[in-house]
């Protein structure tokens, strides 16, 4: 069913998949220089390049192995990210090609009355449902923490938004019936470690996210299959929650009557109890001092003019971006180039949806030359906004700060 | 999942294999080839300079075990001090 892409030898018995490392071709874009945050590690701005993985355009490689590529911020000028421009985050380096035909789901577990496996055909038998959703890092702006944590040392672009089209995951599991007692639904993607040592990557959700409407079973991305680095032929879809969630290359479903102790629920993804305005909860994973991170907090991002841009005093100038959040809702982008003393509200775009990128314009007149700082704060439906000063945390999880850009008018 | 073929894989073997990621070079300095060893059996070297130059002696110590009991990083003890002491000097705070 999976066959590891071109396996070959190195040296002394060692085996390593081709798949796992960059595309020999990618050199030639190395030489451009991407544009980043100063706020980024000395040494993350000095090793990320543009690198393009077999089939995606140049994005900002962070790291060859595990792949981790971030989308340039000029593809959020519209709402919908497009596939070959989507973000690439593993964790594990063996991460084989899998083949469709011959794809199967493994759904079951002590939770579940029944076992059945599963092909991708009888997955698109079942109804079919589409949601516009933000699927983003939780470590999304790590690099921009003051001071610095070590991790992936990501800028604006761990994120990306897509339509997504798939079964809903309730829809599955009634192949296999939940059972009362079941507290967690476990998953496990195609993607493994290279020593056995290394804990493979397996997440829960609790049942009650795992039944929303919104949880899909995914094998369409923008109308076409999801890109194989972005977990082909079929992802989890968790609308609202981090990407941490959104298993790819899923292998297997299984229901369980206790909390799964896995290494990445158990000592990864977790955030300090009671510093983060969530309200989405994880109940069955809390401990008196953490608690997994769920649903993303309330955010924005100017996507023009870019930082540092030089632009004409006096001349009227249009300022646009998107914002998003866990799935309330944006109600509110507001803009201040006072320095935050005061805000006035940015015309919202195309509402795709509670899930979804919301973009947003605002017209600037930058009446001095010199510099001028543009700030965005979204604000969401149920009365959250972004934070005015960093919420620190130990992984570097939830960046929301107000972003402050700066321009140049001459 | 679990790739049942690699369970014999001999990390400490192996160097960075593809030609993008031979073009990074870590600083040449006592321990490089400790480091490119062990570290680069799991993952690209990138790692190294992309987390610096902020996390201080205890920081890169604690990256260091966490490879080892986390991630489950065949390192020895003796490999694992030559390993630290190269990342605090080179690309410590």
């Amino acid at each position: 069913m999976i066959t590891r892409r071109g396996l070959f030898e190195v040296g002394a018995g060692a085996v390593l998949t081709r798949s796992a490392l960059p595309y020999l071709g990618a050199a030639a874009f190395a030489q451009a220089r991407p544009r980043l945050s100063p706020l980024l590690p000395e040494g993350t701005r000095s090793e990320a390049i543009f690198d393009a993985l077999p089939g995606k355009t140049p994005l900002i490689k962070l790291s060859y192995r595990p792949p981790n590529y971030e989308t340039p911020v000029e593809y959020f000028r519209s709402i919908i990210t497009p596939n070959d421009a989507f973000f690439v985050r593993y964790h594990l380096t063996d991460i084989p090609e899998v083949d469709a035909a011959s794809w199967k789901l493994k759904v079951g577990g002590d939770g579940a009355n029944n076992t059945v496996e599963i092909g991708l055909d009888d997955l698109r038998r079942l109804p079919a449902y589409e949601v516009v959703a933000v699927c983003q890092c939780s470590g999304n702006r790590r690099g921009l923490f003051q001071p610095h944590v070590p991790g992936v040392e990501w800028g604006y672009g761990a994120m990306g938004c897509a339509r997504w089209k798939g079964a809903r995951l309730k829809d599955v599991l009634d192949r296999v019936g939940v059972k009362k007692e079941a507290v967690e639904i476990v998953f496990d993607g195609a993607d493994g470690p290279v020593v056995e040592k290394t804990p493979d990557f397996l997440k829960s959700l609790p049942v009650g996210k795992a039944l929303e409407e919104t949880t899909l079973v995914a094998y369409e991305m923008n109308g076409a299959p999801l890109p194989h680095w972005n977990g082909f032929p079929v992802r989890l879809v968790v609308a609202g929650w981090t990407g941490t969630y959104w298993v790819k290359h899923l292998t297997s479903i299984e229901v369980a009557t206790k909390p799964f102790d896995g290494f990445w629920m158990k000592s990864a993804y977790r955030i300090p109890v009671g510093k983060f305005p969530v309200v989405a909860r994880f109940i069955s994973q809390e401990t008196a001092t953490n608690t997994p991170i769920t649903e993303m907090v309330v955010n924005s991002l100017i996507t023009s003019p870019a930082e540092g841009a030089s632009v004409k005093a006096g001349r009227p100038m249009t300022v646009s971006g998107v914002a998003w959040d866990g799935g309330y809702g944006i109600r509110v982008v507001e803009i201040s180039t006072d320095g935050g003393r005061t805000w006035v509200g940015a015309l919202l775009g195309e509402d795709a949806g509670r899930f979804a990128f919301r973009g947003w314009s605002y017209g600037f007149v930058p009446k001095t030359r010199g510099e001028h700082v543009i700030m965005a704060r979204a604000t969401n439906r149920i009365g959250q906004s972004q934070t005015t000063e960093l919420i620190l945390n130990a992984a570097g999880y939830h960046h929301n700060l107000i972003q402050s850009l700066t321009i140049v008018a001459t | 999942m679990r790739c049942a073929i690699l369970h014999f894989l001999a990390c400490a073997s192996i160097a960075p294999v593809a030609a993008a990621e031979q073009t990074i070079e870590l600083k040449r300095a006592p321990g490089v080839e400790r480091v490119e060893a062990n570290c680069g059996a799991c993952h690209s070297l990138d790692y190294v300079p992309m987390n610096s130059p902020f996390l201080n002696a205890a920081s890169w110590q604690a990256e260091v075990n966490k490879m080892i009991n986390a991630f489950g990083a065949p390192i020895d003890e003796a490999d694992a001090k030559i390993i630290t002491e190269y990342l605090v000097k080179n690309y410590g705070e």
